[in-house]
This record gives structure tokens, sequence and C-alpha cells, in this order.
């Protein structure tokens, strides 16, 4: 027996799962287009390699990633592309997403396929390659290449790996009814997971109100040290944050990655997606979907090509339009809305529903709320939802990040049991959004402001370096002027000894010599003079800023003293040093002044 | 086709406020009849009173605001606030005295500051605490003795007149100071045998109180049961009383023992259904019990050494003023994180 966790908070939502296990998973058959966004994970989109007009191959890789993070997309079945075009797609922003338009030709023609069976043998790189290569990223919501994610950092040994199929939104019944169906496959795929791993502890948790596909995982299991682990129903233990404390009694550090410690988690569907790609070379083209709602007359589970069209699916399902108030793409907890039936499925749909106006009704009017606490006592993030509200609602922004904001799930627990019916999810959303917006601008501003400095900093540089050359040049000159002086001399007094010729020679060496350092001084000497004006100018600036510094202080310091204030002692410590500072100024300007003068008679004398 | 947009959770199954309150009513019902038992028609009469009054100036206010008035009055909220009050007056109080605290309760304590959800203070508790400082005679000797309807008592016409006869003529007859009250001053004098001696101490503890007490307490018992309220504020609140209790005053011959403490005057009234007030009380678990164990303590307080015999309106209301700095040190460790973040951001942050 498994030794099992609590979480805090969760909730129980009416189940309604039944209502689409009654039959077994069914084929959708074939839609008459496939819609293939060319983003369905997170990271990179994929880069079309297929021209319009161009006759695939089911299996056939369309589109690829040239850099960066991100997984294939394939055709899934064999026909003829018939665009490349912005397509509807399944996002809450409702916006339109590059995809490639595919026109089954219906004679489902596969390309050669290379299956490996004894995995084994190869190379884990070679596997975790198969893996990308047919497109697998992760099938229970977030869509991260699974890849990437069974490649943890080098540092962090996954000592336990988890199979998630506690799938505990109301609605959704797709990992179960694989679970049931496909038992073998999810095991098969767990293993290939687990001898890239290599963990310690390899378990699946099932929620138990699947009894049936507990006991197929259950068998599919005997003989294997995998754990099949029944836990208590309540949402949201599917969340990973959960089910990872829930069976390892372990918590996910904030703004930590499971494997820090030693934890991963993978949603059954992607352990059939491995098993598949490993065994039959088929890549993920198709996924089960719930296709569920009372606006149906045949809910069920489907298994879809990616792409097909949900109106395919709805169609497929019996909907009835008439009855048809909200669609929901995902659970009723943490789905969202879709405003047509156009958009495809993807890799990551997992459910939807086609709700009746009775089934989902509009919530209530927004009350006031009035502190019960409600959701604070089914928060699985141990939050303080009311008080994230209160701070979301007047824009207190960094009054909600202090109090964990960015660790809400979305679960929207707090939500369904608000008394006071508040959107409490929408308006984390908001805060959300608005403090990514700012720290957006946030950063931009930071790296102008770099610029700006890096920018004087070279400015300054340049000037001093200048400066440096300007010295060593008068150095130069200098020297050059005491050496003529010394060998002029030197010259002087050996010419009369030695002959004539040699003292000619040293005397048109001198006047070479003296018309070389004039040269020389000459480029030299304007720097001098130039530098002094504004020094001058400069100096006067901050004499007159020092004595009126100076005025303030003293008169704060006459006010402090007649009211006894406090600070007497640190203002007569402030109005000594700038005396001093005062002090100091004029003495350097007058420096400066007889520099300037002395300077000026110089060059009048020259 | 038009779908419905609309943020998730699509699925909700909450209890509306409404039927909250609803509930907090139902629960206090066995008290107000165990009052009604023992102490005559007058809680019954203060109630229903009450309960006009706060729908009254709840509308009358709502619609100053140009606030929609029957949506906020179909939150039941007034209606406990009215209710609260009808419990904790004292039987014979004269209808203008329940008034005042009412209108107060309503208008000052609760719609001047913005209306539900938005009260620093309990709305009840500031009502009570007015009239108690500006009419403390008629706060003080209208209180029933506890002969109950069985033996005697004023009939309800009789209760009716009293309460809303123009003089206030006297009741002498059928009321009596309150045990707490009782054992407080007699104490000084006495023995705790001799105090005991007095028949409103009855067999038990304090006739009658005893077993309203007792009702208010299972009624609360329920509101923890169906998860209306948490454990944390009552528990505090009665742990806070027993403690002090139990330090300071285990000579009975000095101090009132803690059974009177815990089952007369207000003690389970205020634990389970007026500390609890949601919008005036701490947020976290853990603000909660020192929120609670707060009131607990200073109800000990002055009772035993303050003017007045019970003390559950000014130990709510002075723990109200404390709720924003309870709640700033106690926020509830998030998961994932090695403690909680308190204070404010920026600083002390973990």
């Amino acid at each position: 027996m498994t030794q099992l966790w609590d979480f805090a908070g969760g909730i129980h939502p009416a189940e309604n799962k039944h209502q689409s296990t009654r039959t077994p998973i069914r084929d959708a058959g074939v839609p008459e287009l496939l819609v293939l966004p060319l983003q369905q994970h997170i990271g990179e989109p994929a880069e079309p390699l297929v021209e319009v007009g161009e006759r695939v191959l089911k299996g056939q890789k369309l589109a690829d990633i040239r850099s960066g993070i991100g997984v294939p997309v394939h055709a899934p079945t064999s026909g003829i592309i018939e665009s490349i075009t912005e397509q509807p797609v399944p996002h809450p922003s409702g916006l339109n997403d590059w995809c490639i338009v595919l026109r089954p030709d219906g004679e489902d023609q596969w390309r050669e396929r290379q299956p490996i069976t004894e995995y084994r043998r190869l190379e884990r790189e070679a596997v975790l390659e198969r893996i990308r290569e047919s497109g697998i990223s992760g099938m229970g919501g977030a869509g991260f290449p699974t890849n990437i994610k069974l490649r943890p950092p080098k540092d962090r040994k996954v000592d336990t790996l988890i199979l998630n199929g506690a799938e505990c939104e109301p609605y959704i019944t797709a990992d179960d009814m694989t679970m049931r169906e496909k038992a073998t496959k999810v095991v098969a795929g767990l293993k290939v997971m687990a001898w890239i791993l290599r963990p310690e502890r390899c378990v699946i948790g099932i929620e138990d109100n699947k009894p049936e596909a507990i006991e197929a995982i259950r068998a599919a299991c005997e003989g294997t040290q995998i754990e099949v682990a029944v836990i208590p129903t309540k949402y949201p233990s599917g969340g990973e944050k959960q089910l990872i404390r829930i069976l390892t009694g372990l918590e996910v550090p904030n703004e930590g990655i499971p494997a820090d410690i030693g934890v991963m988690c993978q949603n059954v569907g992607t352990a059939v997606a491995v098993a598949r790609a490993l065994f039959e070379d088929t890549p993920l083209i198709s996924r089960i979907v719930t296709v569920t709602g009372d606006a149906l007359r045949e809910p069920g589970n489907y298994e879809a090509w990616i792409g097909t069209p949900i109106e395919h699916l709805l169609t497929k399902a019996g909907v009835d339009e008439e009855k048809l108030n909200r669609l929901v793409l995902g659970g009723p907890m943490m789905g969202y809305t879709l405003t047509t039936t156009a958009v495809p499925v993807t890799k990551t749909t997992n459910c939807i529903i086609a709700a009746t106006a009775a089934e989902l009704p509009d919530p209530p009017t927004e009350q006031p709320c009035i502190r019960c606490g409600q959701c604070a006592e089914v928060c699985p993030m141990e939050l303080l939802p009311q008080q994230l509200f209160w701070y979301s609602k007047s824009e207190e922004f960094e009054k909600a990040e202090h109090l964990n904001l960015f660790d809400c799930i979305e679960c929207g627990a707090c939500s369904y049991v608000c008394p006071s019916s508040i959107p409490l999810v929408q308006y984390y959303r908001y805060a959300k959004g608005e403090i990514r917006v700012q720290r957006a601008e946030q950063l931009k501003a930071d790296r102008a402001r770099e610029r700006f400095e890096a920018r004087k900093a070279r400015l300054e540089r340049e000037q001093e370096e200048k400066e440096l050359r300007r010295k060593e040049r008068a150095k130069a000159a200098a020297e050059a002027q005491a050496r003529k002086q010394a060998e002029a001399e030197q010259a002087a007094e050996t010419g009369d000894a030695t002959d004539d010729r040699a003292a000619k020679a040293a005397l048109v060496q001198q006047a070479l010599e003296r018309k070389k350092a004039k040269a020389m001084a000459g480029e030299a000497k304007p720097a001098p003079e130039q530098d002094d004006k504004p020094d001058i100018e400069a100096l006067e600036k901050q004499l007159t800023q020092a004595r009126s510094k100076l005025e303030t202080m003293q008169r704060m310091l006459d006010e402090a003293k007649e009211q006894q204030a406090d600070n007497v002692d640190k203002l007569e410590r402030a109005v000594a040093k700038n005396h001093d500072r005062v002090t100091r100024a004029e003495q350097a300007l007058q420096e400066a002044r007889q520099t300037l003068s002395r300077n000026t008679e110089n060059q009048t004398s020259d | 086709m038009a779908f419905v947009q609309q943020s998730s959770p699509h699925a909700r199954n909450a209890r509306p406020t409404s039927r909250v309150m609803l509930w907090v009513i139902i629960a206090a019902l066995p008290g107000l009849l165990a009052q009604v038992g023992f102490f005559g028609w007058g809680n019954l009469i203060n109630v229903v009173w009450c309960i006009a009054v706060a729908l009254g100036s709840e509308a009358a206010f709502l619609a100053l605001r140009g606030k929609p008035i029957a949506f906020f009055l179909k939150d039941n909220t007034a209606a406990v606030t009215g209710l609260l009050l009808g419990l904790s007056l004292p039987q014979f109080a004269p209808w203008w005295v329940s008034g005042i605290a009412v209108v107060t309760a309503i208008i000052i304590a609760k719609q001047l500051y913005g209306g539900l959800g938005s009260n620093p203070f309990n709305p009840a508790m500031v009502g009570y605490a007015l009239v108690l400082i500006s009419f403390p005679v008629a706060m003080t000797t209208n209180w029933a003795e506890p002969s109950g309807l069985f033996s005697g008592a004023p009939d309800f016409v009789d209760t009716l007149g009293r309460i809303f006869s123009a003089s206030q003529t006297s009741v002498d007859g059928w009321t009596m100071a309150t045990p707490l009250d009782e054992y407080k001053h007699q104490i000084a004098s006495h023995t705790a045998a001799e105090v005991l001696n007095h028949p409103m101490f009855g067999d038990g503890i304090a006739k009658g109180w005893e077993w309203v007490n007792l009702t208010f307490l299972a009624g609360g018992l329920l509101l923890v049961f169906l998860r209306i309220i948490t454990w944390h504020i009552p528990a505090g609140f009665l742990g806070g009383l027993a403690v002090m209790s139990l330090a300071f005053g285990s000579n009975a011959d000095q101090y009132a023992p803690l059974t009177l403490h815990l089952l007369a005057g207000g003690t389970m009234l205020g634990a389970f259904f007026i500390a609890t007030d949601p919008v005036s009380a701490a947020t976290s678990h853990q603000g909660k019990l020192i929120y609670g164990a707060g009131i607990g303590i200073l109800i000990y307080i002055i009772r035993t050494w303050g003017n007045y015999p019970d003390a559950v309106a000014f130990s709510v209301l002075l723990l109200n003023f404390a709720v924003p700095f309870i709640d700033h040190y106690t926020p509830p460790r998030t998961y994932g994180h090695h403690k909680p973040r308190r204070g404010v951001p920026g600083r002390n942050q973990g």
C-alpha cells in the first residue's frame, strides 16, 4: 500500500464523468479538412517543410522548428496540402495563428516506418531524439516538449517518476478511457520513460472514482515494480504540485521545478504516445478527446486526428445546436470558452463540453465580498484568495505579488465556492497580466537606462584618454626641451675644445630639435588654455551651489534651534561641512584664476 | 452561432450569502427558544422588532445611496444584525433603546462605511456598545429573571406593553441582576457558597443562562459542521477565556468560576455568532485563533477587573481594531514556500 499525503483545500464538484464513459473510445472518422497549427507546444513555433499543393504521406513531417525548443508537426493521414494560412486556433485569446491545412485523400497511405523493439540496446539520446521526432509534447494540458522534460538538469536526479492518471477535473474522461483500453501501452510508455530516467520509484496515481481504469492498470503492471496509487477523489488532485504532494509528501519549491525535489510527472496520454512512437513508429497524429455535455446526443470519447475541426466531432456526437449555449475547451474548472466550432483538435485538447444553459448557467450577479474565507479554505496552494482579490481589484499589484499571486494555479476552486459569486480567477488573471506588462516595461526602461549609462561611461572614457594623450605629448615636449638645452650646454662646453665641424653639426642638430620641439609645443599648448576656461566656469558654479546650500543649511539650523528639534547636532555638523566646502571652492577658484592669468602672460610673452 | 463567453471556472456550486445568513438565523433559533423558555417573551419581541428596524433602516439608507434595495435586503445580512441585537439586549429593554442600537448598527457601523463587506467593526456590537454606554440604567435593570414562561412571569401582551410603553414603569417584580453581575458584586463580601445560594444560580451554574448558552453552543457547532464558520475563532475565544479564568480566577471565593464565565452572559452567543462575523474578523486560521483568543482574554479582564459584568461587545470591537494588524502578521505559508510572507512588500520577505 502506497503511503499517501493530503494537500490543503480542494473541492468536490459534481463529477459528470459517467456521460462519456458509457461507450468505448470511438473513431472520429475522416474530416473534410485537417487544420494543423504550427504551434501546439510550449516553445518556438514549427516552420513548414512542405509546399502548398504537395502530396504528403501519413506520418510525414510537415513542419519542424529551426532552432530552440519545440517539436515537429506530422500529417495525420495522406493527402494534399491545401494551404498554409492563419486560421482560428484553440486559444483563450480567440486569435488566429498559422496552420497547415491538409485535405485527406482517403487512402491513409503511410510513410515508411521503422519500429524500435529493443530500445534498451540504443543510446538514451537516440530514444529521446525519436520522441522529439515523433512530435510528442505533454498531453495533459501545457504541451511542454516531452524530450526536453525527460532530460532534467544535469545536477538533478529524478528519484520518483509519477504518471498522472488522476484526471480530477469534472467531465473529462480521456485519460480514464485511455487507461481502461490501452493499459498495456500506458505501462509500456512508462517503462520507456523509466529506462531513460532510471528513477528509484515509479508510481501511477489514479483517483478512486475510476475503478475500471485502476483494475486495468493494475493488471498491466503485474510483475513490474510500478506502484499503482489509488488516491482520494478531490479536485485538483491532478494538478502537478498537488499530485506530487499526495504521492511523495514533498512540495515543489516556488519558482522551482519538480526535478528540484527529484520528482517528475508525466501524463498517461504522453506515455501512450511514447510507446507508439517507439514500437510502431507512429508520431503524435491523433489523440483521445472527451466530447461531452448535455447538448450532445452521443457524448463519449473519440480518437481524433490532430487537426480535426471541433465541428466535425460535435456533429459526430450528435450536437443539438438549439440547446448548445456554451462551448468549453477543457474542463468546467479550467477550460476556456470557444467562439467558433472551426478550431481544430490539437495535441493538448483533452475535452470539449457542449453545454446547455441549464448545465453551466451564468453566474448570479456579483455581490460584495464578505470575507467569509471559503476561498481560503479550498485553495490548494494555501493562498489568501480574498486578499488577492482586494489587491487585484484595487490594482495594488505589489501587495498581491507579495501574497504570492504568482503561485496561483488558477484551478478555480475559490470562484467555485464564492458565496458572493465573484469571478476571482478572472481578477487574478487580470492582475498577473498587468504585472507582466509592467515588468516588460520595466525591463525596457532598465535596458534604455543601461544603454544611456554605457554611452555616458564611454564618452567619459574617451575624454580621459584624450586628456592622457595630451599630457603625454606635453611631457614629451618638455623632455625634448630639457634635452636640447642640456645638449646645447654640452656643445658649448665641448665646442671650443673640438673642431668646428662638430660644433656646426651640433648647432644644426640643435636648431632642428628646437624647431621640432616648438612644433610639438605649439600643438600641445592651446589645449590647457581651452581647458582652463570652462574650469573657471565650473568652479564658479560649484561655489555658488556650495554657498546656497550653506545658506539653506544655516536656515534649517536656525529653525531647528528655535523649535529645539532633535536634529540640531546633525544640522550643525552639516553647516560646518558646507562651510568647509565653500572655503575649498573659493580657494580652488582663486588658484584657477591665477593659473589662467599666468598662462595669458606666458602666451603674450611668447 | 454565438456562444456564451465566460472566464473559468464554468461550474460553481456556492452557497450564496443569503443562504449562509439564513443558516446563521436557523442555528440561532434554539438559543432564542431557550431564552423565551426561561426569560419570557422579551427576547422574541426584541428579535422581531430589531429585525424590522434593521430591514427598514437598511432599505432607507440603500435608497438614499441609490443602491438596489431588494438585491441587498435579500442577502439577509441586515436581518442577522437585527437578530444578534435582539438576542443580546435585555429582555425588557425599551423599544427606543433597541431601536437606537439597530439604527446605529445598520447606518453608522455598516452603511456609512460602504455597506456589506466594508465595515471594519461588527455592526451589532457597535450598536450594543453605544446603548450600553448611553443608557446604562435601561441596559442593566431590564434583565428578566429566569422564572420562565411557566411560573407567572408576564405574558406576551404584558411584555409587549412593557417594552413599548411610553413611560418606563418599573418592572421590578420580574427583573434582576444577571448572574455575572451578581457574583461579581457579592463575592467581595461573601463566600462562593453564600453567593451561589441565591436562586438565580439554580441547581447548576446559572439558572436559565446555562441552557441558553448550551443551545447557542449547539447552534454554533451546527455552523461549524456546515462549514459556515471555522472552529478557530470560537476555540480561541473560549480557550482564551478559560485559560485566563484558570490562571487568575481559580479561587471561587474571589473570582467567578470558569463554569459561570463559559455558561452565563453572552459567552456562547459571542463565541459562535458574534465574533465569527467574517467581515470584521481576521482571515487566516492562525489570525482567527489569535483574534478569538484576544477577545476571550479581554472578556475575562473586563468582566473581572473592569466596570462591566459582561464584555463581549467591547472585546469584539477592540479586536476588530486589531484585525488589520493581525492579518498583516499571520498570512498562511503558501505551498512550496519555506515560510509565510509577512509584513509589507519589499520587507521581511520569506
